[in-house]
């Protein structure tokens, strides 16, 4: 049974001072507050796409209904042209090159239009939403990602018009990179799933 | 990024009435936006239970006013059976979502996380800003399920498939009122991913100087990892809120299996699965209740020891269980579905962990208790509450015992049982950990006290209340009393509905005491004396700037901490038995 | 106002546990077979559950009437708990813990031996149909089979509760579908649970037995009771406005007065 006044435990020894010290608002702080924003913002879109996973397998299995998918040719073409506007990016970053940025833009939206393009194929072939369990299952993943994919886009002419006012923070443009490739890796793994189970 | 960018304009001066108060990016504002929120929630799921327990205790004695409220519920002030699902499943759905989550979490959280930290602001103000207005936005439109359409839904506030999910063909509210459900709820999620990322990322990046993560305020702690675990929860109930509004809207069949024949109309659907649905609800509903409950472990275990005058006991354990908590709470969800066909040997696996997570809970509790013991405690509004959440949680955790094993809650499953445990752990504990929060951070908030003799009489009186509204309902559980009844026509149900009025009249009482703390709220904020910055003699960053504090927190120069959280019971500087977190200027 | 806390505590803790403790409100008696085991489950969880629930709160409400500062106290230093936070983590552990093993340990088996085993050879088989607002029983009838059930051909208002095919369907056609769920004492019962619209559940608090209906899905669910007598069966999920009002009546009979009841219902049928 110990009493009382103890003395206050001195500051060096009350827990080690994390490497996050870098308080009072420096531009180095911000770069990696917009990198933490997305890492954590991928984790969660993972967790939606996993949920979304688990239930394709739920729904799968048992399931009387399931017919096999033919997934559209167009696919391909499209992953294609996610795959180069990630090349893009990159080539942007790295070499400076703004014309190299409005290029990924350019292959975001074409990559959009192009799945658009798809799903009019699949409707034509009296693939809709409500016609069985694996076409809506495919407009499902393809929409949430197209939708994920706008959002980059958005992201990337942010990057574009914050370089044309004058410069814009490397923090900030590699946080932009991250999210769109991720994207590329994201429709990867659709495609896989969708090839394998849809 | 440039610091400057990442933040609109911290140190703006002139700023437009509307930019300030409304459409605000300062973080204290939007707490407080989420606070009102909770508030005018709360108080309209408050009126609905009242009017669910008058039923219960006198089914056809008319409520004044209600039948001019609504006319094809409660014609002539008497509701229907399915008007009364109707209030019970807004009652639950408000309740969760707009006050557990949205006041100890969203609300305190975005008040205090940043200032905890030594921080300006969040890490990205306008998502935060965002986050509020979708939250309002998701608000409105389950509220507006009373004014249009067919009502609002009645399925309850888990909405198991089919009922949820086949239309109109399943009753009143289960045409456009589970639609806008539904959405709401979808939309809810939005706001609290982009809440949580916000909360995680400010908590790792925008510390100021010194402050360590073993610095970090408890309350903080237990906001970062309520974060992680609704950014989890959400990320999976948003996705299940689209394929069931598809499932509703656009003849998919996720969670609808053929051959159902509803209202003598063979439903055009097949092969989905309801099971699917309550898998992905309870994956995100359970972790869901520690996203109501552990801020209120944070906020207690930072109020204690303050009115304790000792630190917090073993603060590094109730750290560690925090996260225990957090990683177990995604493997318990079957613990919701023992009896709903699962296959049964999975019940044995999931009640396991549910058994395990009273481990940690447990040395939490112990750690509050032993903190109490050797106090210099003094009893005021805040540590009353306090110490009555810790009596609460401590009601609601042991019944607990008797849901998590599958043998026992095959006879308590769907009674009061269930109801008299998550009103105790989820509703009554959090809402304590709210009142505990509310008395302590109101002079930091408003710069001025709260009456104290209010505060006192609201603590006895609601204490008494809850105690009188919950316990007895185990009572009813054992009798095998059935949850989600509107009346009760069994003949084994009648000999219990004297105790039903008792409940009825006790939840009458406890809510009309809670106009007292309205009161003093209202009265406090207009005319309480004048507040100290520190007048609870607290350690924490935000006892170190002004009540309120300025736009930026700190009046433009950030904090250097120097000590944890929980130096009291020291011999501080000035004869003061504690140490600000902050070093001395 | 320590004091007053502490009482107040003490006080709630008592009273709450004595009702308990004297069976105030309490379990229906059991007519199972199987109940016994779930009863005994209940009752070990209660005490150590309550021992627990007492003992916390009153070392909350002691500690709270031992350390309150009052006004005119002579100042005093503050303590640790003695020996610190390692003794309380032990005690949970250790306590908690060894309850949980126990728990689960014998509660499974409990759990298991009513949900994990098939139900005996000879148990009686009885289809059950839950609908919004109300249960429907079928019996095999003479020729031990069922008739196949079809969803299209399920009506309310022409009685067909099962969909059931006579016409075409020479095994349906001596089905028994009734209303009320009877059964003969102490032989095995296994039903099939059906439901036709959303999901329900089969709640009798006598014979300790739950389980859900689920759409889509067939679940089996077998017990054996062993009393006599007239009982309600309940649904605990929610199903819709009527759901309070849906229920059924359990009538278990002797097997002699069971085997008339059965060939009186045949010869109607």
């Amino acid at each position: 049974m110990s009493t009382a006044i103890l003395p206050p435990r001195p500051p060096a020894t009350s827990g080690p001072v994390g490497r996050m010290t870098n308080g009072g608002g420096d531009g180095a702080l911000g770069s990696s507050v917009a990198q933490t924003g997305v890492w954590i913002g991928i984790g969660t879109i993972a967790m939606s796409f996993a949920a979304l996973t688990s239930a394709l397998v739920v729904r799968q299995s048992g399931a009387p209904d399931w017919h096999h998918l033919q997934l559209p040719a167009l696919l391909y073409v499209n992953t294609l042209v996610l795959l180069g506007s990630s090349v893009t990016l990159e080539w942007a970053r790295r070499r400076q090159a703004p014309l190299a940025l409005h290029l990924t833009i350019a292959l975001g939206v074409m990559f959009v239009v192009g799945q658009i393009l798809a799903w009019r194929q699949l409707i034509a072939q009296q693939q809709s939403l409500a016609s069985g369990p694996s076409s809506a299952f495919f407009y499902v993943f393809t929409a949430l990602h197209a939708m994920h994919v706008l959002g980059g886009v958005a992201g990337l002419t942010y990057v574009e018009r914050r370089m044309t006012a004058g410069g814009v923070p490397p923090g900030t443009y590699k946080a932009a990179a991250l999210y769109w490739h991720f994207m590329a890796v994201l429709w990867l793994y659709l495609l896989l799933l969708l090839t394998i189970r849809a | 990024m440039t610091h400057t960018t990442a933040h609109p304009p911290a140190h703006a001066q002139r700023q437009s009435f509307l930019r300030k108060h409304v459409f605000s990016v300062d973080h204290k504002v939007i707490g407080r936006q989420y606070l009102d929120l909770a508030l005018v929630a709360v108080v309209t799921g408050m009126v609905l239970s009242w009017l669910m327990r008058f039923h219960l205790g006198w089914p056809d004695t008319p409520v004044p006013l209600l039948g001019k409220l609504a006319p094809t519920g409660a014609a002539g002030g008497v509701m229907t059976p399915e008007y009364y699902l109707e209030l019970m499943t807004m009652h639950g759905t408000i309740m969760v979502f707009f006050v557990l989550t949205t006041a100890p979490f969203a609300g305190f959280g975005n008040y205090f996380l940043p200032i905890h930290v030594g921080a300006e602001d969040m890490a990205f103000p306008r998502i935060n800003m965002m986050s509020f207005w979708v939250t309002l936005l998701a608000f409105l439109v389950l509220v507006a399920a009373f004014f249009v359409g067919d009502g609002p839904p009645l399925s309850g506030w888990t909405a198991y498939a089919p009922l949820s999910a086949v239309g109109k063909d399943a009753g009143p509210g289960q045409g456009s009122g589970q639609t806008l459900w539904a959405i709401s709820i979808g939309i809810f999620c939005i706001a609290q991913l982009l809440g949580s990322l916000n909360f995680i990322a400010t908590t790792l990046d925008l510390r100021t100087k010194g402050m360590s993560l073993a610095r970090l305020p408890y309350a903080t702690w237990a906001w970062f990892v309520t974060a992680v675990i609704a950014l989890v929860a959400f990320a999976v109930l948003l996705p299940a809120c689209i394929l069931l509004i598809l499932d509703r809207v656009a003849g998919t069949s996720f969670f609808i299996p053929g051959g159902l024949v509803i209202s003598d109309r063979l439903q055009p659907h097949m092969g989905g699965s309801p099971l699917l649905w309550q898998h992905l609800f309870w994956f995100f509903g359970h972790p869901e209740v520690y996203v109501a409950i552990l801020p209120g472990f944070g906020i207690i275990s930072q109020i204690l020891p303050v009115f304790a005058r000792k630190p917090l006991l073993g603060p590094r354990v109730f750290i560690a269980c925090l996260v225990a908590i957090a990683f177990l709470s995604y493997t318990v969800w079957g613990h919701h579905m023992f009896l709903s066909g699962m296959n049964p040997f999975s019940a044995t696996l999931f009640s396991v962990p549910t058994l395990v997570i009273t481990i940690p809970a447990a040395i939490i509790t112990l750690l509050w208790i032993g903190t109490v013991y050797g106090a210099r405690l003094r009893l005021t509004s805040a540590s009353l509450f306090a110490l009555g959440f810790v009596s609460v949680f401590v009601s609601g955790g042991i019944s607990g015992f008797f849901l998590a094993q599958p043998s026992t809650d095959i006879y308590l499953h769907g009674t009061y049982f269930v109801v008299a445990h998550f009103h105790f752990v989820m509703g009554v504990a959090a809402m304590f950990g709210i009142f505990a929060g509310t008395y302590f951070w109101f002079p930091k908030m408003f710069g001025r006290m709260m009456s104290e003799t209010l505060g006192k009489w609201h603590f006895w009186l609601t204490f008494i209340g809850v105690y009188c509204i919950f316990m007895p309902m185990h009572y009813l559980g054992l009798a095998g009393n059935v949850r989600r009844y509107s009346a009760f026509t069994d003949d084994y149900l009648q000999p219990l509905i004297p105790l039903h009025r008792f409940i009825t009249i006790a939840a009458l009482f406890t809510g009309a005491v809670q106009l007292i703390f309205l009161f003093n709220l209202i009265r406090s904020r207009l005319r309480g004396p004048k507040a100290a910055d520190n007048p609870w003699e607290a350690t924490t960053l935000e006892w170190s700037t002004s009540s309120p504090p300025p736009h930026d927190n700190f009046g433009g120069r950030r904090p250097t901490v120097a000590y944890g959280p929980n130096e009291y019971g020291v011999a501080g500087p000035a004869g003061r038995d504690y140490v600000m977190q902050a070093a001395a200027q | 106002m320590g004091r007053l806390f502490a009482v107040v505590v003490t006080v709630i803790a008592l009273v709450s546990a004595a009702i308990f403790a004297l069976h105030v409100w309490w379990l229906p008696p059991d007519i199972s077979a199987h109940g016994s085991r779930i009863d005994r489950q209940l009752n070990e969880t209660m005490v150590t559950a309550g021992i627990l629930f007492v003992a916390a709160q009153l070392a909350l409400g002691l500690f709270v009437w031992r350390f309150d500062v009052r006004d005119g106290m002579p100042p005093r230093a503050v303590k640790t708990f003695p020996g610190g936070v390692t003794p309380l983590v032990v005690l949970a552990i250790l306590f908690v813990g060894i309850e949980i093993l126990v728990l689960t340990f014998v509660g499974s088996k409990v759990w298991a031996s009513v949900y994990q085993t098939p139900a005996p050879a000879e148990a009686l088989q009885i289809e059950v149909e839950a609908e919004q607002f109300a249960f429907y029983f079928r019996y095999a009838g003479p020729d031990g089979k069922f008739g196949t059930m079809h969803p299209d051909l399920m009506n309310d208002a022409t009685q067909n509760f099962f969909g059931l095919d006579p016409a075409n369907d020479t095994t349906a056609r001596d089905d028994i579908v009734v209303g009320t769920l009877v059964i003969p004492v102490n032989q095995p019962i296994d039903l099939r649970l059906h439901a036709k619209d959303v999901n329900h559940s089969f709640y009798v608090p006598e014979l300790r037995i739950q389980q859900d209906f689920v759409p889509g899905m067939v679940i089996p669910l077998h017990f054996t009771a062993t009393q006599t007598g007239k009982y309600e069966l309940v649904c605990t999920q929610l199903c819709g406005l009527g759901h309070y009002n849906m229920r059924a009546y359990i009538e278990v009979k002797t097997p002699a007065d069971f085997a008339q009841w059965l060939k009186a219902q045949a010869a109607t049928s």
